[in-house]
């Protein structure tokens, strides 16, 4: 009976599935007159807290703690999400990198809603216990922190930690034995690839600083991508049709942000199928996504109200949902 | 050889109560699982998932009625055991095997497909007459099986 671990969570997330918003709801949102209204709307869908009163960015930060908690609450395994706490957790350890280097404290930079939270992370720099740190992290650390002190280039040092952080995504996707996940973290690796190879591009970095910062995946051949990246952004855009990424190749030619929320979508596109799950992990992760692309979308909305953005400007980087 | 006998059609009686319940124990405990999945989220919708949970407990039933079926022929129940034949008793728990049988694997196929119908229930609960009809029609083939076990037994003569 094995399969059927997840028939509990499943359900309950199908119950909450109800309270995601809609494409239509978004687009009320768009509609609105201010960022206070935006607010307003969001906390009457129970966003927030009743503590919170309308401090935005704590309301966001409460929704997406509460999406943990909901998975923490029901998932009979966390390990299958490390995946989605990587980002987070190496984010951690590039911030605690630099904060020790340059000897500054700032303790809004880091994240604690993930395995080793902000704090705890510096003092494990501060006194290279690397150790403490999970899996191949501690190596990562020592280097990046060693690398950082004799050089001071804080560009190679984000480049280790942001390559160790996508090997350790790929290899948490394999070891979860779960194909909904291995897929997710390699699109999420495919997708940092391209996202260097762009910048990459633009910026004339060489082949060998390309193949330094991209990390192998089973859905491109990175030599490929940086001989295209070499060539221009064209070769890019070319190289990608012939990929299963082909619709990326077109808003690549668009604009970044189009990219941006390309990327985002096809995500959310390829959990879809999750709705229709009933015994294994998939709508576990699809509703994880799901709340971070709808946070992600009303901080856009938010942002772009409150700089006086034209309502045309920020439905071009609004997300698809995933109800 | 007639102590043989009745031990063979007490195996039968016994097959199908234990493999029937055991399916339904199994598939009433899938589409439990679901069923408090949603009930933690939604309250409200209690009795809706506790009519689709109780779905796949019937195989355990039609076990039952078997189990009874027998026990009365071969005069378990009401004193005055039967002097069966090895060929009777083996008889016996052959008509005792679909429901056995059946009953075990339809009762864990219809739990999953409870489970699966709570999904909807916890989604749109106005489908909720829809919901029912998937899980139900695995009960075609517990039905069926029942059938045959009961017309068997009925039709042995002891």
């Amino acid at each position: 009976m094995s399969n059927t671990k997840y028939t509990y969570a499943v359900a309950r997330i199908r119950a909450l599935e109800v309270s995601l918003f809609s494409d239509a709801f978004i687009s009320q949102l768009l509609a609105c007159r201010s960022a206070q209204q935006v607010l307003q709307s969001v906390i009457e869908k129970g966003w927030g807290d009743i503590s919170l009163g309308n401090d935005a960015e704590a309301v966001l930060k409460c929704e997406e703690e509460k999406a943990w908690n909901v998975i923490r609450d029901v998932a009979p395994d966390m390990s299958v999400f490390d995946v989605l706490a990587f980002p987070k957790l190496y984010h951690n350890l590039k911030a605690a990198v630099k904060e020790v280097y340059t000897g500054s404290r700032n303790p809004a930079l880091y994240y604690d809603d993930c395995p080793v939270p902000g704090e705890e992370m510096r003092r494990i720099i501060e006194n290279r216990e690397f150790s403490r740190l999970p899996g191949n992290m501690a190596r990562t650390a020592q280097e990046a922190l060693d690398t950082l002190l004799h050089t001071g280039d804080g560009q190679l040092c984000d480049i280790l930690v942001d390559r160790a952080a996508l090997d350790a995504m790929e290899e948490a996707g394999q070891k979860s034995g779960e194909p909904v996940i291995e897929d997710y973290a390699d699109t999420m690796v495919a997708i940092a690839d391209i996202k260097i190879a762009v910048r990459c591009q633009k910026t004339g970095k060489s082949a060998d600083f390309m193949r330094s910062a991209m990390a192998q995946c089973r859905s491109l051949n990175v030599d490929q991508l940086i001989r295209a990246a070499l060539s221009g952004a064209e070769e890019i855009a070319r190289y990608l049709e012939g990929t299963s990424y082909a619709g990326g190749a077109e808003s690549l030619r668009e604009s970044p942000s189009a990219f941006e929320r390309w990327c985002d979508n096809r995500m959310i596109e390829t959990l879809k199928s999750q709705k229709y799950e009933t015994f294994s992990v998939g709508p576990l992760l699809a509703y994880l996504v799901a709340r971070e692309n709808e946070i992600k979308t009303v901080r856009i909305i938010l942002t772009g109200k409150q700089n006086g953005f034209e309502d045309d400007v920020i439905r071009e980087r609004i997300r698809e949902m995933y109800v | 050889m007639s102590e043989l006998g009745i031990v063979y059609a007490l195996l039968g009686a016994a097959v199908a109560v234990f493999l029937s319940g055991t399916g339904s124990a199994i598939g009433v405990g899938i589409a439990g699982q679901a069923a408090s999945g949603v009930v933690t989220e939604d309250p409200s919708k209690f009795a809706k998932v506790l009519i689709i949970q109780l779905l796949p407990g019937t195989q355990g039933l039609y076990g039952l009625l078997i189990g009874f079926i027998t026990l009365s022929k071969i005069g378990v129940l009401g004193g005055g055991l039967a002097d069966l034949s090895v060929q009777t008793g083996l008889l016996i728990l052959a008509a005792c095997m679909p429901i056995g049988v059946v009953g075990l694997l339809s009762a864990i196929a219809q739990g999953k497909t409870a489970a699966a119908a709570i999904g909807i229930v916890a989604k749109k609960p106005e489908q909720f007459g829809k919901a029912m009809l998937f899980p139900a029609m695995v009960e075609t083939y517990a039905i069926l099986a029942l059938l045959i076990s009961f017309l068997s037994v009925s039709g042995i003569q002891v």
